[in-house]
């Protein structure tokens, strides 16, 4: 397995990347942790006249807090946001799915950029984004522009970054403080670092008394043509109280809404819906008790 | 460490340095210069007429050196060899290009080769060849392939049918006329990529002057290779070297010798460059063999008091789209005879069919046939305790061949050498304290827990095998093996074995054996195999077979030394040749401890060879080369305990705990035993819940990437309990038997089992691997157990 | 060196003049591999794993699946455990490297390849060198590791030998023998940075 030949630039710098994008044209294809791409690439099903690696732009990896959003730069590895402080003590949800994702070596070198712009519906941080709301920062020669993460998958293996564009950041709302947010990931894969048989994102505001669900974000992996967020679930939670027949019927409401297809190895559409339900359960329980409510 | 204790010791494997340090030589590490590497273009159809191949564009690309098609080939290679064509069976071994010519028979089969001077540019020519194919249907399962109007494969294969056997003995009708209780099942032993982790991969260096064609491949059997090879290309076995040190895993995937290899060693000869070629793993799934693939319908008939008397098996087998080196005798010879197990059932009965499909040829993995026939029994055994309402356990025991009737003869004319199958029982069910177990999995599930425990009591023939036996079976060739022990004049000791091992160790085992024998330093024996032109004709490493029969072609020659040696020595000494004894590496004189000579002195002054030195006659020299024919085969055995626990909603399955307690006689090196052990049982577990090549109705291979075929990691694995009794052979010189396939025969049913065991109080009989996690969710669904 | 002289060199953005770096068609990249400097032209297409074997003939690091999934071409790359057959050569360009054939310090074995061998960690030893350097990046990560933690740990290795238990049992031994000092090999001369 060898790719085809291709030919190869590494920009130091955003600006450089955009602008040589902008002459390559649509055969250029952005070489970040290259964890999808370049399996692609050696079956050739991907063969890139241009390829554009960003690892050299240094500003691109990073994890800060600033006011009300933790932003990710779009380099930034699967590991580093598994081991990040900051990440862990706010944004539960993005540790625990990044433990998930690939295997070791994966995480070391996938970058969360990538996975999102990749756009497989079995992807684990398209569910995270979309659980957390968070916005997408991309830049083009053009100009920069911001998406939500309702608006960011257009289709199976297409995202809404187009050809001569570069995702750069994602941007996480921080949680409400107080310990009464809290998120989780929860995924069923035949065995470690499968592609997930389902997959489920969720990121639960308490009120402050704990009793009700203030905030909830469901994000949903392999359950559609591309990641999904529970839109009916979160309604089943939003306003109710924090109990185990509200967690129960957002399940039966996220089984219902769910896209998935059947597949010869890893379970049917029927298989997946009722795991959604399960594995939804299983997310939102142990979030909500991470947040610190009582009697789920 | 003491030479006395050599034998049975835990000592390190000294084929380990060089494989932790990266510098061992397998196949793909070998480069010469002026290499230039070959690429298969294979087809993307299960069935196919050729009906053009346009590869001008592609000769003309960079780097290309030739391209060839299967017509270009044509009379230069001859087809694929099957070596086993089953005695008594009705076999047709259709002829099997190894570039097919006018007609594809399975998505892989190769259509052309191309050589360039890099893998790189061999793959972009690959691309740029253009090939018409006129689409025929395809047939894929087996049972489909016999019946009327099914798409032929071959002319000379009618119905698609290649082999059909049959073996019983006592009198089946009978038996089932007279049952008190029947059971009557369909089992699905499902096919599996073997996945050695080496992939496979031969170069070819040919030297014109000589006329000598050199060959480094991946393979279990150096000399087989090369007879096989020599039938494929003409080359003449003494033109042919076949080098192969290290090989990363073989599973019985690389017992076979495959068309590439001879179309590598063809283009050597054409081109006058070495050629290197390396198998991808998308291309290893689609082009190396599969293995199982059985569907099985079953019946066993019993009494009410647990005693099993008879035993019916009809198996329908799929052998894929060629018949491959040893593929006849899987589903028949290595399969029907063990068929009654650990059991005495007087009346059994098996009839086999195996059919040619539009799919990758099968042939043997690891286990290869007693897998399949040790899970028909073990489960049918739970299934029948179930329905009296008996313990498996017991079950069991009821049935065992007792430890004081062995030889056993079996209804299907094999002679148990040695058991002692209840000690093994007993000792796997004292690791978990069964009764105490069962009590506990009770209470688990009055609490809603669905939990099991499943066993499974195995007897494996291997030692492969007594000639007269094997060749009447149809093997091309016996199953002896060969050794040249040569005590250097030094007294250091090389020992040339036609074993091939290739994971299993026998550097070190050997070495012990040797050390213990000659009462040697370990670190004075050298062992060296895998190169057709240091080593004697051997037969190579598969079916639990090296350690117990090249161990014993190891102990013949060195016996052979010592005996020799006493005659040196005695002239030495000047005694008598029958009052000299051989002790820890000293020939003495039988009550005059102080005078000896050891075994350098002896091999000085055989080498010397003067008249003070060897008795006037005798040749000089220290060596000797054995041909170890086993007598019989050998018959490991034992007892494996799988628990486990099932999700309720997702139905997927955990191990709780796995025991393992086997007997393979005298153990050498009860390290690398137990490492045989957990391997296999790994690669059994593997089968039962999550291993499957799926094709779908067109002959694609659905599984023909690492990212779909589930081979198990570390995460899903257990922890094994493993320990041992030991029963010697008693017809092998040093009381071995094989261990090497034995994980994988015993635990395959014992994970099944217990699954089955803790679905059995909803109902649940039977279910078919892999058991994964979707499969039983439905049938937990269809119980109500979930939603 | 061999440039594409491609119009792209420099180009203007509105009224900003912006840099454009070359496009090549192949490179000279410089790359310390096991402490030694390599100059080696490539082609951009050119995995680091074909690299490391045939280029530079270290082929202890092996090449089991086409996906990604077996991780027998595990090396280290600027402290991070990588499949090298996921990523090109060119890629490793002012990068430092480690492999298998780097790991012991002369005669001596690495407490990990140790460990491997005196707990029967291998068998066929195909995967033994990915999974050793994929541990060696696991312990630096984690010194003090539980049996599970070291099963996630090595869930990017596959090995068909041993059903892991004494692979695992070998990487357990040696963290408990080694400090996490005593992880690091020879100190390097002087870490090259990235390309910036």
């Amino acid at each position: 397995m060898y790719p085809k030949e291709f030919e190869y630039a590494s920009p130091t710098s955003l600006g450089e990347a955009v602008a040589l994008l902008k002459k390559m044209g649509p055969d250029a294809k952005v070489l970040a942790g290259g964890q999808s791409l370049v399996p692609l690439m050696k079956f050739r099903l991907a063969s890139p006249k241009y390829l554009l690696d960003i690892n050299g732009i240094s500003n691109l990896e990073y994890i800060k807090e600033n006011g009300k959003f933790i932003s990710v730069g779009a380099l930034t590895r699967h590991h580093s946001l598994e081991r990040s402080e900051l990440v862990k003590q706010k944004l539960g949800l993005f540790s625990e799915t990044a433990s998930w994702i690939g295997d070791p070596q994966v995480r070391n070198n996938g970058t969360i950029g990538g996975s999102l712009v990749h756009s497989d519906p079995a992807g684990d941080w398209g569910s995270a984004i979309i659980a957390s709301r968070a916005l997408l920062k991309i830049q083009s020669a053009r100009r920069e522009r911001i998406v939500d993460s309702d608006h960011f998958f257009k289709d199976t293996f297409t995202s809404a970054v187009a050809p001569n564009e570069i995702l750069t950041e994602i941007r996480v709302p921080v949680p409400p403080d107080g310990g009464r947010s809290a998120g989780a990931y929860e995924k069923l894969e035949r065995k470690a670092g499968d592609f997930a048989t389902v997959g489920v994102g969720v990121q639960l505001t308490l009120s402050r008394n704990r009793k009700t669900f203030e905030q909830a974000g469901i994000g949903l992996t392999s359950l559609g043509p591309t990641n999904l967020r529970g839109k009916k679930a979160e309604k089943a939670l939003v306003g109710k109280n924090v109990s185990l027949e509200t967690i129960e019927e957002a399940g039966t409401a996220v089984s219902e809404e769910v896209k998935p297809t059947d597949d010869v190895l890893r379970g049917s559409a029927e298989y997946k819906r009722a795991m959604a339900r399960v594995f939804l359960k299983r997310a939102l329980t142990r979030a909500a008790r991470k947040a610190g409510a009582s009697g789920v | 460490m003491a030479v006395s204790a050599i034998f049975g010791a835990k000592v390190n494997r000294r084929e380990d340095p060089r494989l932790i340090s990266g510098t061992g030589t397998y196949a793909s590490d070998v480069a010469l210069a002026n290499m230039a590497y070959a690429a298969f273009l294979r087809s993307p159809h299960a069935h196919a007429k050729i009906k053009r191949i346009d590869a001008e564009k592609a000769k003309k690309l960079p780097g290309v050196v030739t391209v060839l098609t299967g017509k270009d080939i044509g009379s230069k290679l001859n087809p694929v060899p099957c070596a086993w064509p089953v005695t008594g069976a009705d076999v047709k071994i259709p002829k099997y290009y190894p570039i097919a010519v006018d007609r594809v028979r399975y998505v892989g089969d190769p259509v052309a080769v191309v050589v360039a001077t890099s893998p790189y540019e061999a793959a972009d020519a690959l691309d740029a060849i253009v090939v018409e194919y006129d689409p025929l249907p395809a047939v894929i399962l087996q049972e489909e392939a016999m019946k009327k109007g099914a798409p032929l494969l071959y002319e000379e294969v009618p119905n698609n049918i290649a082999l059909h056997w049959k073996i019983g003995g006592g009198n089946v009708s009978d038996a089932f006329s007279n049952a008190e209780v029947t059971i009557k099942e369909r089992f699905v032993n499902q096919r599996l990529q073997p996945t050695a982790i080496e992939t496979r991969g031969a170069t070819a260096q040919y030297d014109p002057s000589t006329g000598m064609l050199t060959m480094w491949v991946t393979t279990q059997n150096p000399h087989v290779h090369r007879l096989l090879l020599t039938l494929m290309t003409g080359i003449p076995e003494q033109k042919l070297r076949i080098i192969s040190k290290d090989v990363g895993g073989g599973f019985g995937s690389k017992i076979p010798c495959y068309g590439p290899e001879a179309v590598v060693a063809l283009l050597a000869k054409e081109t006058g460059v070495p050629i290197k070629w390396v198998e991808d793993r998308h291309e290893n799934y689609v082009a190396t063999i599969h293995g199982r693939d059985h569907v099985q319908y079953v019946e066993l008939a019993g009494k009410k008091d647990g005693t099993i008397t008879g035993l019916r098996v009809k198996v329908y087998s799929n052998l894929g789209a060629w018949l491959s080196t040893a593929a006849p005798g899987v589903p028949t010879i290595l399969f029907g005879l063990i068929l009654p197990g650990a059991y005495k059932i007087p009346n059994v009965e098996c009839e086999v069919y195996g059919m040619v499909t539009n799919t990758t040829g099968i042939d043997a993995y690891r286990g290869a046939g007693r897998p399949e026939a040790t899970y028909i029994i073990e489960r049918l055994v739970d299934i029948f305790a179930h329905k009296i309402g008996m313990d498996p356990a017991e079950v069991r025991l009821k049935n065992f061949i007792p430890k004081d009737k062995f030889p056993y003869n079996t209804a299907t004319g094999l002679a148990y050498d040695s058991g002692n199958y209840e000690g093994a029982l007993f000792k796997a069910l004292g690791m978990v304290s069964y009764d105490n177990l069962r009590r506990e999995l009770q209470m688990l599930r009055s609490e809603g827990k669905l939990v099991g425990v499943g066993i499974s009591s195995y007897v494996e023939v291997c030692g492969l095998g007594p000639s007269s036996v094997v060749r009447s079976t149809g093997f091309a060739l016996g199953l002896w093996e060969s050794a040249i022990v040569r005590v250097h004049p030094s007294g250091k000791v090389s020992v040339f074995t036609g074993g091939h091992p290739h994971g299993q160790g026998e550097e070190t085992t050997f070495a012990q054996i040797t050390a213990s024998e000659l009462g040697v330093l370990i670190d004075d024996v050298e062992v060296i195999h895998g190169d057709t032109d240091r080593i004697p004709f051997g037969m190579g490493t598969y079916g639990s077979r090296t350690t117990p029969v090249a161990g014993g072609s190891i102990v013949i020659a060195c016996r052979r030394i010592k005996d020799k040696g006493k005659k040196i020595a005695a002239h030495l000494l000047e005694a008598r040749e029958e009052d000299v004894q051989f002790d820890s590496g000293k020939f003495f004189v039988t009550g005059v401890p102080g005078v000896s000579k050891t075994l350098a002195e002896v091999a000085w002054a055989s080498y010397g060879a003067g008249s003070n030195e060897i008795p006037s006659g005798m040749e000089p020299g220290l060596e000797s080369t054995a041909f170890y024919d086993p007598p019989s085969f050998v018959f490991p055995f034992g007892t494996h305990v799988c628990q486990v626990e099932i999700d309720k909603e997702s139905g997927q399955v955990k191990i709780k705990r796995y025991v393992a307690v086997d007997d393979c006689g005298k153990q050498v090196n009860p390290m690398i035993v137990e490492g045989q052990v957990h391997g296999g049982i790994a690669q059994g577990i593997a089968q039962a819940l999550w291993e499957e090549a799926v094709y779908d109705e067109h002959g694609n291979l659905l599984t023909g990437t690492l990212s779909e075929y589930a081979v198990p990691t570390a995460v899903e694995l257990p922890k094994y309990e493993t320990t041992s009794t030991e029963t010697p052979s008693p017809h092998h010189p040093l009381g071995l038997k094989g261990v090497g396939e034995t994980g994988t025969i015993a635990s395959t049913p014992a994970v099944v089992n217990a699954v089955c065991d803790a679905l059995s109080p909803y109902g649940v009989e039977n279910i078919d691997m892999p058991l994964r996690s979707d499969k039983i969710w439905r049938i937990l669904k269809e119980k109500g157990i979930s939603k | 060196m061999s440039k594409k002289p491609m119009s792209v060199r420099k180009t203007s953005r509105r009224s900003k003049k912006i840099w454009v770096p070359e496009v090549f068609s192949q490179k000279t990249i410089r790359v310390i591999v096991n402490g030694k400097e390599y100059v080696r032209d490539v082609k951009p297409r050119l995995l680091l794993v074909d690299f490391l074997r045939d280029s530079l003939g270290l082929t202890g690091t092996h090449v089991g699946c086409d996906t990604s999934n077996c991780g027998a071409c595990t090396v280290i790359l600027n402290g991070r455990s990588v499949k090298s057959c996921s990523m090109f050569a060119i890629q490793a360009d002012g990068k430092e490297i480690l492999t298998i054939e780097g790991l012991a310090k002369g005669n001596q074995f690495h407490p990990l390849q140790q460990a491997f061998w005196d707990n029967h960690g291998l068998q066929c030893g195909f995967c033994t060198p990915g999974m050793i350097m994929q541990a060696y990046w696991f312990l630096k990560e984690n010194p003090h590791p539980s049996e599970e933690q070291i099963r996630w740990g090595i869930a990017g290795n596959l090995c068909r030998c041993t059903g892991y238990s004494n692979i695992v049992k070998a990487i357990q031994v040696a963290s408990e023998k080694i400090g996490v000092e005593q992880m690091q090999v020879e100190p390097r001369k002087q870490r090259m940075v990235r390309r910036s």
